[in-house]
């Protein structure tokens, strides 16, 4: 890999072999699921070597999932800030209201190919949890989702969506009984059922193939994008906004966009009650490089190694990792990646919704917060792009929690 | 202790090949237990350890807690967790092996563990102490030979042996790739799924045993799902040598008080328990 420091021809040639993006990534599994991670590999080179493949991605892309979403111009939000332009792409108008759709309808379709006929997964926000529950619906597939039992408690609207798809929900009591626990023990339930079962992971993280692979499948995102905006003003965005946690819709929104010199690259980390209190998610400005899930990541760790339990007021985002090719961006700086705490999320949150008559994801807020703080510093001829990358209606319990509503 | 030192000064200890020698001289499979390192604190966890030879046990794996062990059950999450939350480091569960290995230069111990709480310490210093240490090899559940660079070859380089796990997965074509860099012993899993959940079968670890000994002459070590002292007998009978470690760590959370503590007698409750599985390998 190159070094950090020059100037890369193109930053979108990775994964190595050994699916390394420069330091981060590769294959940290069990050996029980070493062979199976291999045979996935094998299946997804297939698959891509294959028309009918993509044909089928695309035809439930147009179909199922509602696709393209639309690059939307948040006219109120641009005028009352007084900056930028401010443009939504619009994910969280997709089919089950958010980006994890998208990456869901990929892997599902691998998993049949490769005659797997058992599907597990790991949710947050529960919005990959819904994606893989309506994906198996759609395909007659069992699924079970693990999710951690404080997101149970927290995204319950969404438990019982997945339970209305006919998924079974297993709440995970171990830890900090979040994502990072949920992920865990999807990762049990796999080693002990890995001839019939495929796991369908939610993010940009975990062994290679996964990162790569869903990075792949996220990318619609981006493509779209640069085509909408390319019709809309006739230029490439200034700036790309999207918040991240495990870094999907980020990536799925900037992979594009790399090696387009001009565009500025954010990412929005959560910061909790704020990155000074230790109470926060942010692991690429408060961690360190380590191993967790299958890959090298930025990881909130203390200094023995040992992971720290995550905290964000969305589920979505309470990851103590980021994906590796994330991780890599960082390094070769690339991207940057900025802090939003709980407050500016849930204070953005209240704003898209009376502005622009969107209610976000808790998620997206953080991403709304940050273009909040940055349109107004910009010139009004500078082009954001911010991705919407799900709808709030799964929150909107949380929210009123904080506002001291009871409902 | 000067064979001690001269001992952990040579390339390979050579503890490993001469205690299943040792085993072979006396007709026997082997014993091993897993015991997490410091639980349930400590004191009691180092008095446990000690406490293993005498109690039967022909060699020791000694896992290093970590938050997250993926590959495991509750019983050796719920072990790996009591540790931490009682202070266990790498630095204290590197001076109890110290400490073992002062008291018994010829038992063989290997630090077992996810590879995050050793890539923190920094590989090179973890191999410089654990050599210090007097360990005799490491198993570490989530590097595969895809990731030899990490750990495994630096370890061979610095002389200490680097245990392979074998599972039901590991087909032909793939054991050369698994064997390649491996060495001590093998160490075959012999269920789908982690540890502490499933019984083992001892048929299908027959079959598997003799397949893996077409492609190897390292003794062969099996875990996951081995409870009871006559399902040590039985795999003993098959295999190289048995190891019992989710009903070990069982044993030391049944002798906590509600707070966590260890009550009186814990550690002697464990090694009792070990004494009786130990006596299912010299039936």
């Amino acid at each position: 890999m190159q070094h950090p420091e020059s100037k890369l021809n193109s930053y979108r040639t990775g994964p190595d072999e050994g699916g390394r993006f420069g330091l981060y990534g590769g294959r940290f599994v069990a050996e029980t699921l070493m062979p199976l991670i291999l045979d996935v590999q094998q299946a997804y080179e297939d698959a891509k070597a294959d028309p009918s493949y993509q044909a089928d991605i695309d035809y439930y892309a147009q179909h199922y999932v509602g696709r393209p979403s639309p690059l939307y111009f948040a006219k109120r939000m641009t005028e009352d800030l007084g900056g930028a332009k401010i443009y939504f792409k619009r994910e969280e108008l997709n089919h089950t209201g958010s980006h994890k759709i998208n990456n869901v309808m990929g892997q599902i379709l691998l998993a049949r190919r490769m005659g797997k006929t058992r599907i597990i997964a790991e949710t947050g926000a529960g919005q990959h949890g819904v994606a893989t529950a309506t994906a198996c619906a759609l395909f007659n597939m069992p699924c079970k989702v693990y999710m951690g039992a404080v997101d149970v408690a927290r995204q319950s609207p969404n438990v019982f969506r997945m339970k209305l798809l006919g998924a079974e929900v297993q709440a995970v009591e171990s830890g900090s009984k979040t994502l990072k626990d949920a992920l865990n023990e999807a990762m049990r339930d796999w080693v002990a059922n890995v001839e019939d079962t495929f796991y369908i992971i939610g993010t940009v993280a975990g062994p290679h193939p996964y990162p790569t692979m869903v990075r792949d499948f996220q990318c619609v995102i981006g493509n779209e994008t640069k085509k909408q905006i390319l019709e809309a003003e006739g230029r490439l965005p200034d700036t790309l906004v999207a918040c991240v946690g495990g870094g999907s819709n980020a990536m799925g929104l900037f992979h594009p966009f790399l090696d387009d010199e001009g565009v500025n690259i954010v990412g929005v980390e959560a910061a909790g009650h704020g990155i000074e209190t230790g109470e926060h998610a942010a692991s690429l400005t408060g961690g360190s490089p380590g191993v967790l899930h299958g890959n090298r990541m930025y990881l909130l760790q203390d200094e023995d190694g040992q992971v720290i339990e995550p905290y964000s007021i969305s589920a979505g985002l309470d990851y103590p990792g980021i994906g590796p090719e994330h991780s890599w961006l960082k390094d070769v700086k690339r991207a940057e990646y900025v802090p939003a705490t709980d407050q500016e999320a849930v204070d953005a949150f209240q704003y898209c919704s009376r502005m622009e008559g969107i209610l976000p994801a808790l998620e997206s807020a953080h991403a709304i917060a940050h273009v909040m703080k940055l349109a107004p510093t910009l010139p009004k001829d500078h082009i954001i792009v911010m991705n919407m990358s799900g709808r709030g209606d799964k929150d909107v319990n949380t929210i009123a929690d904080r506002m001291g509503v009871s409902l | 202790m000067a064979e001690t030192m001269e001992q952990t000064n040579t390339a390979d200890s050579g503890r490993i090949a001469a205690r299943f020698a040792k085993l072979k001289a006396e007709g026997r499979g082997g014993f091993s237990t897993f015991i997490s390192a410091g639980d349930p604190n400590y004191d009691v966890g180092l008095e446990i350890l000690m406490g293993l030879p005498d109690a039967g046990v022909d060699m020791i794996e000694l896992g290093m807690p970590f938050t997250d062990p993926m590959a495991d059950g509750p019983a050796v999450e719920a072990a790996g967790l009591r540790a931490l939350k009682n202070g266990q480091t790498m630095k204290k569960t590197l001076a109890m092996a110290r400490t073992f290995r002062d008291a018994h230069p010829d038992t063989p111990l290997v630090l077992m563990g996810y590879y995050n709480p050793i890539y923190a310490y920094g590989v090179d210093r973890f191999l410089a102490d654990v050599k210090e240490a007097g360990v005799d090899g490491l198993i570490v559940v989530d590097l595969p030979p895809e990731e030899d660079e990490e750990l495994c070859l630096p370890a061979l380089k610095a002389g200490i042996n680097f245990i392979r796990l074998a599972t039901p997965t590991t087909d032909d074509k793939r054991l050369p790739t698994v064997l390649r860099n491996t060495s001590g012993f093998v160490y075959y899993i012999s269920i789908l799924g982690i540890t502490g959940t499933k019984e083992i079968q001892a048929d299908p670890v027959r079959g598997a045993i003799a397949r893996i000994r077409r492609h190897t002459d390292l003794p062969i070590m099996v875990g996951f799902g081995i409870r009871t002292a006559d399902q040590v007998h039985e795999i003993t009978q098959v295999a190289d040598a048995a190891v019992v470690g989710s009903a070990i760590v069982d044993r030391v959370r049944t002798h906590l008080d509600a707070d966590g503590n260890p009550l009186p007698g814990c550690a002697k409750a464990v090694l009792d328990y070990v004494a009786e599985l130990a006596a299912g390998a010299r039936r």
